[in-house]
């Protein structure tokens, strides 16, 4: 862990290396990191569903593990990677799960898809080759009330698939 | 050519919306295209397509109205009432307003007019469910406007309530409507029940019960109002961009034309997302008062208390066989809707599904003091069949007759028994073929099949389902062809997650001869083509019919400019892949242009009306595999095979998606969902995602889609109907069906949870 200052009670700054790029942030302790990547940086893929760590629609990476942006300060952010949805595509190619997650018609109305999409992210690092009870581990913190899930998972593996050939 | 084209008529139209028919008047222009025939060799609609907005919703690029954010915007947040019944006497908002940061609070006593919904405002002086709208603050953040809300101080007078449906039917419930707590609603008569049920050779009376179910919708109910003078812009995460003008226009008396509605992207809605909501009309009162955008978005919470639900019902269902068929069905529903003023009759699966000759259905609204229901998915029909689809079974069992063969009898049918006309194009049999195949339907034993370990016990079921979808006018379209031969679809549609902007594309690139990657599909705004709610399985049938009449004007306006320019005659031209095409070779749509600096064509197109004489329905069958644990209790659904006979399926990727949607939403119904109220407190004690229990990806059982894929032609130029609904409305009944052939004891009341199999089991012991 890196140092923090004492923090608080009012705004305190704080840098977060946010998709590899310095985001300075001068937030309140109390604020969310979902709070500010949407309000503070305006990076609105994450989505506010519950705001109580239930659905994980804001699911982000925070130095490569999948957290529940609504359940973490930003402040705790300090000095550490944080990736959202946002930062996969490179040079406007989507990212392999971006683009089975299109392929494979794995959403409908999209709100969860970002969450989706990190979750899997995260899984396809630790884990190459993941069976489909992984993939269904990895994303069972995401709730999608479209009803996706069969196409989630066949986009994750299809990803993997394409990633080790 | 160009005077007989763009003739407006006014035309009578009968259309279907989530179970009532309605006559009404639409305005026509254009002749009517033939429909696509059968086999007819279409390049791209029919073909598996990916989602259009596809890259902007994998990347975080699509904008929701959760992600709107206007320069100066402020934020309110919505006092709501602690009790199921209270009067308002009094409002002190002074320590709120003293907080810094907070602009304004408006509460019933400083609030002006504002129809809403059959009532003059949306502060009532009686709050009649905990959650009901009391104020609502205007802040410079949402925070601030959250903190305020403490600080508000009523004065309320407690009333008697009640939460509970079979309490409110009670007479020694208290009364609180001035009316009555039950009102009648639809009833249906046919044949002769009395004489059916005294001849019958069995009969089966079954008291079914279904838990209220909430949308759950990921984004949140929300608004975003901007005034620019006296022009108000609104965005509203919503199925009806017009029905949310509409509710503005009554709500705040203003000009149609001073009015604008936008929804981009939207994250669900599923019936709950029909209208203007009270924040709606608090973001633009704040808004105009106070001179800068306001935002009004709801939370989770505040979700699942005052956005609508699905009413919990009571339905008795009485049932005669004869002869080995069905003779009589007596069924009578009472529906909790908490303060509406309509109820979604779950009768009407009795009524129209099964050709039987005497029918006695009595649909009866239960008011409460618990949030209302709002169209959910289906409203009624799910409910219903359950309890239908279950009698059905109750009875077969009854006779000694398998359950599938005893609907076939009653499957044949061409005329719907309702309305007494012809349908359009029913297959309902075929889905049982299709269905019975795919599951092994042969395999279902009387009493159930031993499972995969001692104390397991497997069973097959199934149901039908019965739908509208046959769309309607009015619903108008334009299709913009660029001098580049890209084409641009604008229509004032919306894509609620079920691909509309990816069928319009097929339709359009079909039609018009090019690409699909050549079409943009432009909704979601008011200042477009007028097109109907994305609700009750409309949209497909509605509006891919009025897009195809544009691309085809716009064909014909192309293939005019392309007659002179290439010095052709018209007639030996065709547009196919993005270029003219004649004997003489092929010469692409932008070198047609090159010369003409800047043309555009602008092909319109409107939605015929529906056919006097057909009745346009859809038809399915589900076919559920379960595994009951009779130890703990536990329901595991194995597979779940969906055939849907629903006409042309325009893109079979998006079809699939949407029927193992709505089989996974059924099964959170059967399984999980129910919507707990503390009856003392009418506090709703599942409101978060965490009590109340959505499917999550472990929950889902293997998904078969399989669809008939016949067009209906006599239903609309594309042959297509809706497929929305469909999926949820038989899944549930077919696991209950399925469940009760495992164990030989019938549970008669869903969801299935855990403690009732095992009280269900232990009773039958």
């Amino acid at each position: 862990m890196p140092t923090v200052r004492p923090l608080g009670p009012g705004a305190v700054d704080v840098e977060v290396d946010v998709n590899g790029m310095r985001a300075p942030l001068h937030v309140p302790p109390h604020r969310t990191l979902l709070d500010a990547l949407r309000d503070d940086l305006g990076l609105q893929g994450a989505k506010k569903v519950c705001d109580e760590g239930t659905c994980g629609a804001c699911t982000v990476l925070v130095d490569g593990r999948p957290v529940y942006a609504c359940m973490t300060l930003a402040v705790t952010c300090a000095g550490r990677s944080v990736e959202t949805v946002e930062g996969l595509a490179r040079d406007g190619e989507l990212h392999p799960v971006q683009e089975a997650f299109v392929a494979h018609d794995a959403f409908q109305c999209g709100f969860c898809t970002p969450g989706q999409i990190m979750s899997v992210v995260a899984l396809l690092r630790a884990n190459a080759t993941p069976t489909a009870d992984d993939v269904m581990r990895a994303v069972s913190g995401n709730l999608c009330r479209c009803g996706a899930y069969p196409n989630i998972v066949e986009a994750a593996l299809a990803a993997a698939r394409k990633a080790t050939k | 050519m160009k005077d007989e084209r763009g003739r407006t008529r006014v035309v009578r139209t009968r259309n279907e919306f989530e179970g009532e028919v309605m006559e009404q008047l639409a305005l026509v222009q254009d002749e009517d295209a033939e429909a696509w025939p059968e086999g007819a060799q279409l390049g791209i609609v029919g073909r598996a397509h990916r989602r259009v907005e596809g890259a902007a919703k994998v990347t975080g690029r699509a904008r929701y109205t959760h992600d709107v954010r206007l320069p100066g915007m402020l934020h309110a947040r919505i006092l709501r009432s602690p009790h199921p019944r209270a009067r308002v006497r009094h409002v002190d908002p002074s320590r709120a307003l003293a907080l810094p940061g907070v602009r304004a609070v408006l509460h019933r006593f400083n609030t002006p007019k504002t129809a809403f919904r059959g009532e003059e405002t949306i502060f009532r002086e009686e709050v009649r469910f905990v959650g009901d709208e009391v104020a609502a603050v205007a802040a410079d953040t949402e925070e601030t406007a959250d903190a305020a809300l403490d600080l508000i101080v009523v004065d309320y007078e407690v009333l008697p309530h009640v939460v509970d449906l079979e309490e409110a039917i009670d007479d020694a419930a208290p009364r609180i409507d001035e009316k009555g707590n039950v009102h009648d609603a639809d009833r249906h008569e046919r044949g002769d029940v009395k004489k059916a049920f005294a001849s019958a050779d069995v009969v089966v009376e079954g008291t079914y019960r279904t838990s209220t179910q909430l949308h759950n919708c990921l984004e949140t109910h929300g608004a975003v109002a901007a005034w620019d003078g006296d022009q108000l812009t609104v965005y509203e995460s919503t199925q009806h961009v017009f029905g949310v003008r509409q509710g503005l226009h009554a709500a705040l008396h203003l000009p149609l034309g001073k009015i604008r509605v936008l929804c981009d992207h939207m994250g669900g809605g599923f019936g709950s997302k029909g209208g203007i909501g009270k924040y709606t009309v608090i973001a633009a009162l704040f808004a105009r008062e106070l001179g800068a955008p306001v935002r009004c978005v709801l939370d989770r919470r505040e979700e699942n208390v005052a956005a609508g639900n699905r009413s919990a019902t009571l339905q008795r269902v009485k049932i005669a066989g004869k002869d080995g068929r069905i003779t009589a069905i007596a069924h009578d529903s009472w529906s909790n809707v908490g303060q509406a003023r309509w109820v979604a009759d779950p009768t009407g699966p009795t009524k129209g599904l099964y050709d039987v000759p005497s029918i006695l259905a009595h649909a009866h609204r239960v008011v409460t003091n618990t949030g209302s229901l709002a169209a959910f998915r289906a409203p009624g029909y799910v409910e219903g069949t359950f309890a239908l689809e279950s009698a059905i079974d109750e009875l077969a069992d009854g006779m000694g007759v398998d359950p599938l063969a005893l609907r076939r009898h009653h499957a044949e049918g061409a005329i719907d028994p309702v309305s007494k006309m012809r349908y359009s194009l029913k297959r309902l049999v075929d889905c049982y073929d299709i269905g019975a195949a795919e599951i092994g339907w042969s395999r279902r034993k009387r009493g159930g099949l031993r499972g995969s370990a001692p104390g397991l016990r497997r069973g097959l079921g199934m149901a039908s389902q019965l739908w509208s979808g046959g769309g309607t006018p009015p619903a108008y379209a334009t299709v913009h062809l660029n001098p580049d031969g890209t084409a641009v679809v604008r229509i004032g549609t919306q894509d609620i997650g079920t691909g509309t902007r990816t069928v319009l594309a097929q339709v359009c690139a079909e039609e018009l001869g090019i690409d699909v990657r050549d079409v943009r599909v432009e909704i979601g705004d008011t200042d477009s083509t007028y097109a109907p709610i994305s609700a009750g399985s409309l949209t497909v049938a509605s509006i891919t019919p009025a897009v195809r009449l544009a691309a085809k004007d716009a064909r014909e306006q192309l293939l005019d400019v392309a007659a002179g320019v290439l010095e052709v005659g018209r007639s030996e031209l065709r547009v196919e892949g993005g270029a003219l095409v004649s004997r003489g070779g092929r010469t692409p749509i932008a070198k047609v242009f090159e010369d003409l600096d800047n043309y555009t064509v602008i092909g319109r197109g409107s939605r015929s009306p529906n056919p006097d004489d057909l009745v346009l329905k859809t038809f399915g069958a589900h076919f559920a595999e379960v595994e009951v644990d009779r130890t703990t209790g536990a329901v595991l659904v194995e597979r779940v095979v969906a055939v849907h006979d629903v006409g042309r399926i325009v893109n079979p990727l998006t079809a699939r998606s949407q029927v193992e949607g709505g089989v996974i939403q059924a099964l959170g119904f059967a399984l999980s969902e129910e919507r707990v109220v503390d009856k003392p407190t009418g506090r709703v004690l599942t409101r978060s995602l965490e009590t109340y229990k959505v499917p999550t990806v472990r929950d889902v059982p293997r998904i078969v889609v399989r669809f008939v894929d016949v067009p209906d032609t006599a239903a609309n130029n594309v042959g297509a109907k809706g497929l929305g609904e469909p999926p949820i409305i038989p899944a549930a009944a077919a696991v209950a069906n399925a469940v009760a052939n495992a164990l030989g004891v019938r549970i008669r009341h869903l969801p299935l949870t855990r403690r009732r199999v095992l009280d269900a089991l232990a009773a039958a012991s």
